[in-house]
């Protein structure tokens, strides 16, 4: 049907640009989400992967399909639609899980803190008789 | 040009494989079980976008079906993965 060769020159640019930087992009991302020291850090890796990225590759895949098909195949906006809507709900609800779980480790470094939301539950007593079984 | 495209489209796909080999060390070696989690998100989000530019390179929309479904997957197992972290069940 349609390949690479049938891609005029002023179209093959354009996507060829999107691609890199898109692609560079997506290896930014990861790279922090590697590297980066503590989780609350880690967390900012992933959300330039999943909008600026993402929105770049979306982009260069919308320009190659209606250059290569002469339509308009502009379908590749289900995806970023829905991406943008569910990457905050991806990134708070991960978030909240490790707050709650630092806070329920007393994990004092890991730098949660209960902002006056949730309660931080209270020492352990050593002498108190053991309730577990 | 098309050697243009070629190279840009290799380009874009070395470098989705390595931030997915990067989301994979991150997944094995991540000390806490949250990392876990948003590495297998990421790692969900850079399969999609692989598939998205294995479509690109082949010229067909068959790969666009797989990229949608695998973001469709990829936040379902998420939230239900960061819930099961938050409270211990998923369904309350």
């Amino acid at each position: 049907m349609s390949g690479i060769e049938s891609i005029p020159a002023w179209a093959a640019l354009p996507v060829a640009l999107l691609l890199v930087i898109g692609a560079s992009i997506i290896l930014t991302g990861a790279l922090g989400l590697l590297r980066l020291p503590t989780f609350y850090q880690r967390m900012h890796g992933p959300a330039i992967t999943v909008t600026l990225g993402a929105g770049c590759l979306l982009l260069a895949s919308m320009l190659y399909f209606t250059v290569a098909q002469s339509r308009l195949v502009i379908h590749e906006l289900i995806i970023s639609v829905f991406l943008l809507l569910t990457a905050p709900v991806v990134a708070m609800t991960v978030m909240r899980a490790a707050v709650y779980r630092d806070l329920r480790a007393r994990k004092q470094e890991a730098g949660a803190t209960a902002g006056g939301v949730y309660v931080i539950p209270p020492e352990p007593d050593d002498n108190a008789p053991e309730t577990k079984p | 040009m098309e050697t243009l495209l070629e190279l840009a489209i290799g380009y874009a796909l070395v470098c989705v494989l390595v931030a997915m080999a990067f989301c994979a060390v991150r997944l094995l070696a991540g000390p806490s079980a949250h990392d876990r989690v948003l590495a297998l998100d990421t790692l969900w989000m850079s399969g999609m976008l692989l598939a998205l530019v294995l479509g690109i390179r082949f010229g067909t929309q068959v790969y666009f079906e797989a990229a949608i479904l695998i973001a469709l997957v990829g936040f379902v197992s998420t939230i239900a993965m960061a819930k099961f972290l938050m409270r211990g069940e998923i369904i309350e």
